[in-house]
């Protein structure tokens, strides 16, 4: 022990280094070059591959974009225009935009409907978004899906009243009856909803939507981008409870619920989408009773929305499954009973886990709303590949319009997508 | 082990046995599938006491107390805790929760949640007490295992042995009459082991009521008044510390014993 404290080995700093700026070439962009893109060989002739392919891909696009026509009434014109050189003929889009957007029937006089809708949704759907801010705007949020389908779809306002009427009507007997029974409350909030639904349809009179403050605009005359937007808001907001439902049942201890559970997932998750759009359109009918003409409209909802609440319920599960089984016996053992447990322990922690997953399925959601072109509804796809492409004047437009169509989309899902991302690092609490 | 003892002096004024029962198990069975993991235990445990639970690992004793709030179902017999019997009664069963304090090998935090949320979320949404009075009653119980400065930290900021004294003032927060402790030291590195034994004695210096399953046999001589040594499913000696670490009448025990007490 006593070699070691000799003086050879004993060291005292005489003084503070005074901190010294890095030699040159060691900052910025030079040091960044040279570590990223010139790091060796192999990476320095990549490099400047990559850079060639990127200049014969944009030497082709970039003179097709900026020499693009915007003016001109049809395809034939915009030759004319560009006298044989390369050039997009953009006009397409000036000229059909409000059938792009709103589909060929929606009535031109009232687009502000729409428009309006649109911005109230971002109002509606920001605390939902963005728990930061204040919880009352959630008032707002709950009252928004009857305030848009008035509207969009126009006619009387009480039946978008007595819609509301019923689900609070719903809600009442479910906070005063819940509380001592789960399945009274739930069974009776149904049935509430119901009874409000039944009285209140007899009581509008017929043709209250004749002379209404808003005209009615009927379900086959909506399309374009806004019939994208409005299946994939309303199917992701209903598929998100649906399948948070389903995956819970999943788990249930009690069979009935668990098997119903399974075989509606299983079922629905083996069958192809475009099948159910073709039932949804053409069968479903055959469930209803003979006089109801439920809309076309809600009909894809319902079956846009089975399939993608199956798809989550998996995704959840998943989230469910990768929780420690200590967090349940947790919750337990401090007495939380069942609901409590899920809503404050199980589900943020599981949903968390999910994110990447249930963005994943809303973002394959909403594209998939361009399948219903196939069962002739106008979207944006259907309006692209039906009135406009088979019009004389544009006849032949692929690339503008297609590009077109794939850039709205990419917009709102990248959009999707960045969300995502921000709410994964906000609720990041684990620092792992 | 022995460091702990030399430790401090402990309080021994307020560790008073009563006559009240707390807990009361008679003839019970449990069974996973068609193993037998519990074999008739009787066990009564009054108000005040102390009990440390030893045995080989297997032997059933975390299962015993799990038993006890209903995170494991008996199949036999019958338990009732703090005058209330357990049975598949779930009104019954989350009234025992809440009246039992429980603290685990890992913890078991909350991780999404700040210390200070996962003190007083069960008694703001069990109990129905206040926000305001819960969050008070929780830093108390912050002050009291000594990290009130974490409040407002999220689980996964602590160390381990900062985790399992919030995971005590957790429990502590419902103000249970009977804490219960499944090896609440094994998951802890030695240093940490320490603070949370402190915390243990400090409880047990109030009267708390505790069931502890644990391997500090240290802490079993000092603070326990009873300690139950099970093996194969079954309680094979209980005694007095004093008795049951320095005369062993089972040869089971005394095997226990000499491995754990021999290096």
């Amino acid at each position: 022990m006593t070699d070691q404290t000799t003086n050879s080995i004993a060291f005292v700093a005489d003084g503070t280094i005074p901190p010294s700026p890095p030699p040159a070439g060691e900052t910025g962009p030079i040091k960044w070059l040279r570590e990223n893109l010139f790091s060796n060989a192999v990476n320095s002739v990549l490099t400047i591959l990559a850079l060639l392919a990127i200049y014969m891909i944009l030497a082709r696009i970039l003179p097709w974009v900026l020499n693009g026509v915007w003016t001109t009434s049809s395809l034939a014109e915009c030759r004319e225009v560009l006298q044989g050189k390369v050039g997009a003929c953009f006009s397409v889009l000036t000229e059909r935009w409000n059938q792009l957007l709103y589909g060929f029937k929606y009535p031109v006089d009232q687009y502000w409907r729409p428009n309006l809708a649109l911005v109230l949704l971002l109002v509606a759907i920001a605390p939902v978004l963005f728990f930061d801010l204040p919880r009352k705007l959630l008032a707002f949020t709950a009252v928004y899906p009857f305030l848009a389908f008035w509207l969009i779809w126009g006619g009387t306002i009480l039946a978008p009243i007595v819609a509301l009427l019923g689900f609070a009507a719903g809600a009442f007997v479910f906070q005063t009856y819940g509380k001592s029974s789960f399945a009274i409350g739930f069974f009776g909030a149904i049935a509430a909803a119901f009874a409000v639904w039944i009285i209140g349809g007899a009581l509008i009179p017929e043709g209250a939507s004749d002379n209404a403050m808003l005209q009615a605009v009927p379900s086959r005359d909506l399309g374009g981008f806004m019939l994208n937007l409005m299946l994939g808001v309303t199917c992701v907001s209903l598929s998100l409870p649906l399948g948070i439902a389903l995956a819970l049942g999943r788990q249930s201890d009690m069979p009935l619920i668990k098997w119903i559970c399974v075989i509606f997932i299983e079922f629905v998750r083996g069958v192809p989408l475009i099948t159910l759009l073709f039932v949804a359109s053409v069968m479903l009918a055959y469930f209803f009773p003979p006089e109801s003409t439920v809309d076309l409209f809600l009909r894809v909802v319902i079956m846009i929305t089975m399939f993608s609440a199956a798809y989550i319920a998996e995704v959840i599960r998943g989230g469910l499954a990768a929780l420690p089984k200590g967090q349940y016996e947790a919750a337990d053992s401090l007495g939380l009973d069942y609901p409590q447990a899920m809503r404050l322990i199980i589900l943020p922690q599981a949903l968390k886990i999910s994110i990447p997953g249930i963005v994943n399925v809303a973002v394959g959601l909403f594209k998939d709303t361009t399948l219903v072109s196939v069962i002739s509804m106008f979207d944006l796809v259907g309006m692209i590949r039906g009135p406009i492409l088979a019009s004389t004047e544009w006849n032949g437009v692929y690339w503008e319009l297609l590009g077109f169509a794939a850039l709205l989309f990419f917009v709102v899902c990248y959009g999707i997508s960045q969300y995502s991302q921000w709410l994964e690092r906000r609720l990041a609490t684990d620092h792992r | 082990m022995s460091e702990l003892m030399s430790d401090r002096q402990i309080d021994r004024s307020k560790m008073q046995v009563s006559d009240e029962v707390a807990i009361e198990i008679n003839g019970m069975n449990k069974w996973y599938g068609s193993f037998h993991v519990l074999r008739d235990i009787n066990l009564t445990v009054n108000q005040g006491e102390r009990i440390v639970i030893a045995g080989p690992s297997g032997s059933g004793k975390s299962t015993l107390i799990r038993c006890l709030n209903a995170l494991e179902e008996h199949q036999q017999g019958k338990i009732v805790v703090d005058g209330t019997e357990l049975s598949n009664d779930l009104k019954n069963i989350d009234k025992i929760r809440s009246e039992v304090g429980m603290v685990f090998q890992h913890f078991n935090l909350f991780p999404h949640l700040t210390i200070l949320e996962n003190c007083t979320l069960a008694p703001i949404w069990v109990r129905k007490t206040p926000k305001k009075e819960a969050e008070e009653r929780a830093m108390h119980f912050l002050e009291k295992v000594k990290i009130p400065e974490q409040a407002n930290k999220y689980p996964g900021m602590l160390s381990g042995g900062q985790q399992q004294r919030v995971a005590i003032a957790r429990s502590l927060c419902m103000m249970p009459r009977i804490m219960l402790f499944d090896e609440p030291t094994s998951a802890l590195d030695p240093e940490m082991i320490k603070e949370v034994l402190d915390t243990m004695i400090e409880l047990a210096e109030e009267g708390m009521t505790m069931l502890c399953v644990t391997h500090e046999m240290g802490f079993a001589r000092q603070v326990a008044n009873r300690v139950i040594f099970m093996d194969a499913g079954q309680i094979v000696e209980q005694n007095e510390p004093e008795e049951f670490f320095n005369n062993p009448k089972s040869d089971r025990t005394k095997l226990f014993l000499s491995q754990i007490l021999g290096h």
